[in-house]
């Protein structure tokens, strides 16, 4: 097929779609007019039941929760799935950083300059703290372990970003990096099993659920989940990003 | 007007479709896609918009405040991960096919078949 077809082919097969989108919308409640029960019901019991004004939190650890489980099992096997896809190959070798009589290391870019540096290294610290006050902090704000993993992970693409590969491996090791990974994702699974264990329903919240709404101490185990789904994201996002980091110290043998 | 966030989800969806058609790189391909896929944050958010109502966080704000849907939001989240991990696989194939057969190109990488 020529590209002039295939485009052409596009063509009809957009307008199609376009179409059946349009028909669809046309069914739909105008914007502004979302008639849905379910949201309404949420929103008038979920800081009642729960006690976390994070109602979207609250949604995604206790009344979806199931969904979420599922949710950090594809991130879990996302991580896994490259770590197999991006193995090392028979005739690749790890090219030592240090080998100056590589050819390759000549072409190799200069070190980052220091105006990258500095702030790069400045910044790793509020990053992780910022990191680890969503991560748990999800019964209260728009927070919750998956924006706050995202943000402690890239608290470590920092340190790759100063120009500091070596110490970004040293400090991000994948023994320890899978541990923490299955910690996390286990422990939102045995959060809920240990429900099931004292005869409620799974995900069930057993837990006290404190005097204040939105409090660090509040919500039962909507904070405890959070928490656990926070060392998940970051140790998986830590993982993904150092194996296509890690791409670039591999070589081809013939080359 | 109460269609026009609908259409911008049309326009995002064909967009992203056209560039993973007309695409000769595969980075550029599966950005195209993750192109596609952000439509549907504007199409779970749309639905889910009540107009003049709040974010559903009740931290600082007095319970019963008029609120936006909370489940579509909730799907949204669950949605950018989803994504997150579907880029990454992508990439990483992406990254074996350029060791295996030296190019990026979908046309060219056609021709190896298998």
């Amino acid at each position: 097929m020529t590209s002039r077809q295939r485009l052409w082919f596009f063509a009809v097969a957009a307008a199609g779609l376009v179409a059946c989108y349009l028909w669809a919308f046309a069914g739909l409640p105008g914007f502004g007019h979302y008639p849905g029960p379910y949201g309404q019901v949420i929103l008038n019991e979920a800081v009642k039941q729960t006690n976390a004004t994070g109602v979207v939190s609250a949604v995604n650890f206790e009344y979806r929760g199931f969904d979420t489980v599922g949710e950090e099992f594809i991130l879990f096997t996302a991580a896994a799935g490259m770590s197999v896809v991006l193995r090392k190959l028979r005739g690749e070798r790890e090219r030592q950083p240090l080998d100056e009589t590589d050819s390759a290391a000549a072409a190799r870019p200069t070190q980052t300059g220091s105006a990258i540096r500095i702030p790069a290294l400045l910044l790793v610290g509020p990053t992780a703290l910022i990191g680890w006050w969503l991560a748990s902090h999800a019964q209260a704000n728009p927070s919750g372990g998956f924006q706050g993993g995202v943000i402690l992970a890239s608290a470590f693409i920092l340190i790759y970003l100063s120009g500091e590969f070596l110490t970004f491996r040293r400090l991000s090791p994948v023994a320890l990096l899978d541990a923490v990974e299955a910690v996390g994702a286990a422990g939102f699974a045995v959060i809920g099993l240990a429900a099931v264990a004292q005869g409620f329903p799974y995900l069930y919240n057993y837990l006290p659920l404190g005097q204040t709404p939105g409090a660090v101490s509040s919500s039962g185990t909507i904070a405890l989940i959070s928490f656990f789904v926070g060392l998940e994201v970051a140790a998986a996002f830590v993982l993904i990003v150092g194996e296509l980091l890690g791409q670039s110290l591999l070589r081809q043998r013939s080359a | 007007m109460q269609i026009v966030p609908f259409l911008v989800v049309a326009w995002v969806v064909v967009a992203g479709l056209y560039g993973i058609v007309t695409s000769r790189d595969l980075i550029h391909q599966i950005i195209c896609l993750i192109v596609v896929q952000s439509s549907t944050y504007v199409l779970l958010l749309g639905v889910g918009y009540v107009t003049g109502g709040v974010a559903p966080y009740f931290y600082d704000i007095p319970l019963h405040t008029k609120a936006v849907d909370p489940v579509v939001q909730a799907l949204a989240l669950t949605d950018v991960v989803v994504e997150a991990a579907v880029t990454a696989l992508l990439l990483s194939f992406a990254i074996q096919a350029h060791k295996r057969f030296g190019t990026l190109d979908p046309h060219e990488l056609a021709e190896f078949k298998g």
